[in-house]
């Protein structure tokens, strides 16, 4: 029995991989809170084992009763309390960072499905279950999911974030070491939750270069044109011409006038509002009711791809401005198209059927 | 050793007390006598802990490979039912519902509580809560979580939520019972002279613990209320594929199920307090800020709930404020903590089996407590949130401390409640067993979860194998550990040693009645002329 456990303790880890920048800083405090609370176990051990000890009950030896102590009671209340409040600020200033991604941070779009992980790359690459990283370059992740809630995690990075159906959230990180690292779901979602798992690629930047040159059926905003004239957004929203709906070229990230009087910034979440129910909010100067509402008709995946193209028609802020720009070539897009094929058997990864 | 007195010959032949009184089984499930409610209940509960505790012998053992034993089905459905049968059928009742049933009507110098058959009512409305949901195991199970999270629960599971959910609901309004009998008795029922400030501390935890429960469980009955809406007539409210929000339910469920943790570890905090200073023969230290301390965790366990969505699209500044209340929190349990090592010093200590629980709870619930501090804090929360660190954490809290609280008073008060002592040597080798078993059990779950093995997976990577044998053999000697009191119990009801009213020297009204008590407690209502824990004069005052 013993003989046959001894090779799963021969690799047991006891420290978790340290893969991105972060994990280092979330470590450091992790570690600070640790030593604080072994140091404080410690002395309350000591404290009952020295009390029970010598003033274990004896023979012609009797308690002696005390009141208690205001002074002792505000010393172990207030200073227990400034310790918290260090732990508090350190943690708040991590968990800021964690939530604010710089501006020149490479875009992954990530959808949570029961019970699979959705990766979509600018350029047009797909993956299941596998995202593929340069080392050394800020991700950020938009995670979005077409069902219940899952949470998108990354243990050797520290990074987590509950994928939350109905809205986007958004995670980034700095992976700093090149290997493959787990990624799991942590929010209970059923059945097959413990296979909603997959694994973190990191190369190094030429590495990945090399990974990401080409886009199978063009780029994230090529695919998203597609759908915008298949789904007849077309007609209305055109290009130039004021129509019966708003001109989307030169829209993302500015403000937009609402019909209640109020103004909003069109990023990502309002597009995914607009194009999933249009009524919801409703541009200063049109009427309402009068695009069609796509919830249930597109899937997050398309309704990421269509904010990629709106994107693309704001100039200031290209398609593909990492980096790589898309060098579609028949042979890279197969190549893709293969991969796609062989991380899931059961999809075309190329193109999105409607 | 020397103050106990098993036995004593003194003792006349069958008195009249409240056990053999009356007999039957009418006598029984037609009581009003707080104390057979009591025991009504403790059997009840006693019953679920041992269902619930068998689906975590199952799922353990499917966690021994790292491919899973059984199907992902059932073993979703055992952590499942796992967590909704302790949670909601034994941690939330245990305590309140059965000692402090017992002890607080005697403890205030009372004969019965406030409204006896609505504490009966409290109990027929458990057991119709109880059959709801083991009809719900019965029929295949739940696989939510004990969570119920939406819109999983709402839409998407095939499983018997609404039985599972209706049986919590039904049990709630037991719970809300309980709460506000005990808060009226505290109120209203009091003997002369038992004025607020020489209750005892078990009293005040248990009055504590009633607020939570009857402000914080309607909260409860509405969000399943709601969710059943959603389930069955597809009214949007949590699903945001028909207009919902799945984070309301998060607010809604947190805002009743953080104050539950509370619920579920005060009235334990309690039984450490009377343990602690019986086995030192010493007033509490510092008693006012003892008593204080636990309507502190009352009021701030209501201001908590949103450190559950750190990680959950809740506003970056709403996470903020959230953390620094969580930390506000844990400075009453410290006081506690701090207070009862204190209550050791200068006294006469002995290690008897409730003394051994006592220990047992001040070890695991700091380290439960104090790991509490690694989630509160935004910053590690990333890092350890849904992961095995929060099952090792939580388990600490309520197994470590709550159920050791459980068995240190069930031991304590064993005598007061069956007139007779249970077996010393045996108790103390299973308090013992229970010890190494819960840390083996769960310390290795710390690690697992810094190594970043998240919760609810029934497979997992290859290299979280060892941690999860350790765990898994712990819960097997744990197991064993629950299962010898059990049996020395029911054992000791028959052939354990009389006692005297007073077996432990204890000071407390309750230990100056016969014991077991007669049906209505006290010949003549007692005058109250000293306070708590008076087991001697002062003498000393430290600054």
């Amino acid at each position: 029995m013993l003989a046959s456990l001894t090779p799963l303790f021969a690799d047991l880890p006891l420290l978790p991989e340290r893969a991105a920048t972060q994990a280092g800083d979330i470590d450091a405090l992790f570690w600070f809170i640790t030593a604080i609370c072994f140091v404080m176990t410690v002395l309350i051990f000591l404290g009952v084992v020295a009390f029970a000890y010598k003033y274990r009950r004896r023979e012609n030896a009797h308690a002696v009763q005390i009141e208690g102590s205001t002074k002792l009671e505000l010393t172990w209340s207030i200073l227990p309390f400034l310790v918290m409040l260090v732990m508090f600020a350190w943690g708040a200033d991590l968990y800021f960072r964690a939530q604010s991604p710089p501006k020149d941070a490479m875009e992954v779009f990530v959808t949570g499905k029961q019970w699979m992980w959705k990766i979509q790359y600018p350029d047009g690459l797909r993956e299941i279950n596998e995202l593929h990283v340069p080392a050394g370059q800020p991700v950020k992740l938009t995670l979005a999911s077409e069902d219940v809630i899952h949470s998108f995690s990354i243990p050797a990075f520290r990074v987590r974030h509950d994928v939350v159906p109905g809205h986007y959230d958004t995670i980034w990180f700095t992976a700093d070491k090149p290997g493959r690292y787990h990624l799991f779901c942590t929010e209970y979602c059923g059945n097959q939750h413990s296979k909603m798992i997959g694994w973190v690629d990191v190369m190094e930047p030429r590495e990945y270069a090399k990974w990401a040159s080409g886009g199978a059926g063009g780029s994230l905003a090529e695919q998203g044109q597609q759908l915008f004239q298949q789904n007849g957004c077309s007609t209305c929203h055109q290009m130039e011409q004021q129509g019966r709906c708003p001109i989307l070229k030169g829209i993302y990230n500015k403000p937009v006038q609402l019909s209640d009087g109020r103004t909003v910034i069109a990023d990502d979440a309002y597009l995914r509002e607009s194009i999933l129910d249009a009524n919801a909010k409703i541009v200063n100067g049109f009427e309402p009711n009068i695009m069609p509402n796509f919830k249930g008709q597109l899937s997050e995946e398309n309704v990421i791809q269509l904010i990629a193209y709106i994107k693309s028609l704001s100039p200031a802020v290209p398609a593909s401005q990492q980096g790589q720009p898309p060098t579609v070539t028949p042979s890279a897009a197969s190549r893709a198209a293969s991969r796609a094929n062989t991380a899931n058997p059961g999809q075309t990864g190329s193109q999105v059927k409607q | 050793m020397a103050t106990i007195a098993h036995g004593t010959p003194e003792i006349a032949a069958e008195t009249v007390n409240y056990l053999n009184v009356e007999h039957g089984w009418k006598s029984w499930l037609f009581t009003t006598d707080h104390k057979r409610i009591a025991v009504l209940y403790l059997i009840s509960i006693t019953l679920m802990f041992f269902v619930g505790g068998l689906m975590a012998v199952l799922f353990r053992i499917n966690l021994l490979e790292p491919e899973g034993i059984f199907s992902p089905e059932t073993y979703n459905r055992l952590f499942s039912m796992h967590g909704i049968i302790m949670v909601f059928f034994f941690l939330v009742p245990s305590i309140p519902a059965t000692l402090a049933n017992f002890l607080i009507p005697i403890m205030v110098g009372a004969k019965d509580l406030a409204f006896p058959r609505v504490n009966l009512l409290s109990w027929y409305i458990y057991v119709i809560g109880a059959l709801l949901t083991m009809y719900a195991v019965i029929r295949g199970g739940v696989d939510t979580g004990w969570t119920f999270y939406a819109p999983y629960s709402s839409t998407y599971s095939n499983s018997y939520v609404l039985a599972a959910a209706f049986g919590v609901f039904t049990a709630g309004f037991s719970s809300i019972l309980t709460g506000l009998n005990f808060i009226v008795t505290v109120h209203k029922m009091r003997a002369p002279g038992m004025s607020w400030g020489r209750l005892p501390l078990f009293v005040w935890s248990n009055y504590a613990t009633g607020l939570i429960q009857v402000l914080g469980t309607p909260v409860l009955a509405i969000v399943l209320l709601l969710l059943a809406f959603e389930r069955i007539a597809h009214v949007g409210i949590f699903d945001p594929n028909i207009g919902g929000d799945p984070i309301l339910f998060q607010h809604l469920f947190w805002f009743y199920s953080h104050p539950a943790v509370y619920i579920m570890i005060l009235p334990g905090m309690g039984v450490i307090s009377e343990i602690i200073s019986c086995f030192s023969r010493k007033r509490v230290f510092g008693y006012s800020f003892v008593a204080f301390s636990s309507m502190a965790i009352a009021v701030l366990s209501f201001v908590v709930w949103g450190h559950h969505m750190f990680l959950t699209g809740q506003s970056m500044y709403t996470s903020l404020a959230f953390s620094f209340l969580s930390m506000m929190v844990a400075v009453p349990s410290a006081i506690k903590v701090f207070n009862w090592t204190a209550t050791m010093y200068k006294g006469s200590v002995s290690f008897d089996t409730p003394m051994l629980y006592a220990f047992g709870f001040i070890g695991l619930f700091t380290i439960g407590g104090l790991t509490g501090l690694h989630l509160a804090t935004l910053g590690t929360d990333i890092a350890l949130h849904g992961t095995y660190f929060i099952v090792a954490h939580f388990h600490y809290v309520m197994v470590g401390g709550m159920v050791m609280a459980f068995m240190g008073g069930l031991h304590f008060w064993w005598p007061k409640i069956t007139g007779r002592m249970y077996p010393e040597a045996w108790s103390k080798f299973a308090a013992l067993i229970v010890f190494v078993g819960f840390n083996l059990t769960f310390f290795p779950q710390f690690i697992l979860g810094y190594l970043g093995m998240p919760r609810r997976y029934h497979a997992y990577p290859p290299e979280f194998q060892a941690l999860n044998v350790l765990s898994s053999a712990g819960a097997s000697i744990l197991g064993v550990g629950y299962l010898i009191p059990m049996v020395y119990m029911i054992w000791s009801l028959k052939n354990g040693p009389k006692v005297g009213p007073n077996p432990w020297g204890a000071a407390g009204l309750e230990w100056k009645i016969p014991s077991p008590p007669t049906t209505f407690n006290f010949d003549e209502t007692p005058i109250v002329t000293e306070e708590a824990y008076n087991y001697g004069p002062l003498e000393e005052v430290i600054g």
